[in-house]
């Protein structure tokens, strides 16, 4: 595996969780290696999505960043106060829309791309 | 940390690894599917961890959004193909409210508690994600035909724009160094809103491709906010490669259409074209038997589709024709510029659905040295993705933009509902070259009788 890949990993560990407050520089720190490491890691797998999957990768893009899902459940189920438990509920729906339909999506794009031997064999069963 | 933290943090560990892994396998359709599933597992894993949160009192609400949003999600995975484009806009829409509600409940529950980074981070993110919700909104209208699909401009939209982009990020600051005042930055999430229409409306329908992978980055450019704000890993990972990818599309669209992303923002393609490259002549109509003829004698034929083949839902009766022609003898290829359709890769899913193969699909680079030994290359339904002026003609508004070189080819048929010009507005002199051959019609209705012509050959 790719060392960057690695590290990226690693860092992605040694951020901890600052709930609440300010963001201790070390953590900030920790963010932005992440995020740099993501990046860099984002554009060396992207670039070699084919022009033939680019609508399967953005719909798969978009149910990844569904992830937004773990911070909305935190927050819905936090009991803060009556407006951020509205605001979390609504956010968990709008995040669980693009996790169960971007992935389902997708998976139903991905399917339809087949090798000729495979849609001329399915082609003789029928 | 707790213990319950550390089996979080694991959880969320591997869900950036097969979110990483899932992206990796779209390099290839044979093991794309594959792939996805992990990433579905990682997103599994991450949910199913997050509930053991200790921060968590009630499960009520999650239970109810969940619910909700799965009752949405799942049929919303089951429209037709050719609803795709709309179809992903709303998704950005989604995905970038939820991060921008996140933003305003953590506002609401921690106020002006939170040091300037993080309230920086905030700001960010939802400032982002405010304008792409209203932004992807009117994309997906438009796209939908809710609105109306051509530019909408107005005297001094510029000015406009940069004032209310101005008092966006004037509002930002001032909330910064007045944290305890939350008027502004309600306001600026108002702004943000105001600002995400006005940016979208002036884009016509032919440049979408571009604007759905700039919204595409921005939602998940505000999710990675989203991950600083939190502290949390696995929101930076995903929402960066999110953002990255939306972001390398653009940049592919823009290459495809030789033009700047600040010229597809604020250009206002296809409203002002006034300058006519004067192409005139003749356009030679041909018969449904003629064209017929040619197909089912050819050795190779190139089908070139566009907007227009999505439009008319062409796509079965184009697989049809085509494996008409194979089971002759015919060597019979599809070729995809990179910007035909409404988004990226638009044209690969409709034909996939119609069960070509997608070993007969090529990209444009590798279809244009085959054009001239083509025998009949057919157009349907695309326009200025095969206009030679983008190569001929430097003074022409597509100047440069690489095309599908089908004038190259022995014969060309162009499958066009009308005498109308296309969407950017502008003339196709392809349509008066003496090789090409019009065929007027709707494109499957044309393509249904090209099939039964071609049977009697």
């Amino acid at each position: 595996m790719n060392p960057a890949i690695l590290l990226g990993f690693v860092m992605a560990l040694a951020g901890e969780g600052g709930d609440a407050g300010h963001i201790p520089p070390q953590v900030l720190i920790a963010s932005l290696y992440v995020f740099a490491l993501a990046a860099f890691l984002g554009y060396q797998v992207i670039s070699r999505v084919p022009p033939l999957l680019h609508t399967p990768l953005m719909s798969a893009t978009n149910a990844i960043s569904g992830i937004s899902l773990i911070g909305s459940i935190v927050i819905a189920g936090e009991n803060a106060n009556t407006l951020s438990t509205i605001l979390g509920c609504t956010a968990v729906a709008s995040a669980m829309i693009n996790v169960t339909g971007g992935f389902l999506i997708t998976d139903r794009m991905l399917k339809m791309f087949r090798k000729k031997d495979v849609i001329q064999g399915e082609e003789k069963t029928k | 940390m707790t213990e319950a933290n550390y089996i979080i943090e694991a959880t969320y560990l591997v869900a950036s690894i097969l979110f990483v892994l899932g992206l990796k396998s779209l390099s290839h359709p044979d093991t794309a599917r594959r792939g996805m599933i992990m990433a579905a597992a990682g997103m599994g894993a991450a949910v199913l961890g997050t509930l053991f949160h200790p921060s968590i009192h009630s499960y009520l609400w999650i239970l109810v959004g969940m619910i909700v949003g799965s009752s949405i999600g799942i049929p919303m995975a089951m429209v037709p193909m050719t609803a795709m484009p709309q179809r992903t806009a709303l998704s950005h829409a989604f995905g970038a409210l939820a991060a921008s509600l996140v933003g305003v409940a953590e506002y609401s529950i921690r106020g002006s508690h939170m040091g300037p980074v993080k309230m920086g981070a905030l700001g960010f993110e939802v400032m982002l994600g405010a304008l792409t919700t209203t932004g992807s909104l009117i994309a997906a209208g438009k796209l939908q035909e809710f609105l109306r699909g051509t530019p909408i401009q107005f005297k001094g939209q510029h000015i406009v724009n940069l004032l209310l982009a101005l008092t966006m990020v004037g509002l930002f600051i001032t909330w910064l160094m007045n944290p305890g005042v939350p008027i502004f930055f309600y306001g600026m999430i108002a702004t943000a809103l105001i600002f995400g229409v006005m940016l979208v409306i002036p884009i016509g329908a032919a440049d979408m491709p571009v604007v759905m992978s700039l919204l595409n980055s921005y939602a998940g450019l505000s999710s990675a906010a989203t991950g600083f704000v939190l502290s949390n890993n696995v929101l930076i990972i995903a929402g960066t490669l999110d953002g990255f990818s939306g972001f390398i599309l653009s940049i592919l669209m823009c290459k495809a259409m030789n033009r700047s992303i600040t010229n597809v923002l604020f250009g206002g393609f296809g409203a002002t074209i006034a300058t006519d490259t004067g192409a005139t002549g003749t356009m030679r109509e041909v018969s449904l038997d003629d064209v017929a003829v040619q197909l089912a004698y050819a050795n190779q034929v190139i089908f070139v589709p566009g907007y227009g083949m999505a439009t008319a839902q062409a796509q079965h009766a184009v697989r049809e024709l085509g494996n008409l022609l194979e089971d002759r003898g015919v060597s019979v290829k599809y070729a995809i510029h990179p910007v035909a359709g409404r988004m990226p890769g638009h044209m690969n899913v409709l034909l996939a659905e119609a069960n070509v193969p997608y070993s007969s699909l090529y990209e444009m680079e590798q279809i244009n040295p085959e054009l001239p030994s083509t025998d009949v290359a057919v157009v349907i339904g695309a326009n200025d993705v095969v206009n030679p002026d983008a190569r001929d003609n430097p003074k022409s508004p597509i100047a440069g933009m690489p095309i599908i070189e089908v004038d190259r080819a022995r014969s060309v048929i162009v499958l066009k509902r009308g005498k109308g010009k296309g969407f950017s507005g502008l003339e196709n002199p392809l349509f008066f070259k003496p090789v090409t051959g019009m065929l007027y019609g709707d494109a499957k209705s044309s393509l249904s009788s090209l099939v039964q012509a071609v049977q009697k050959v």
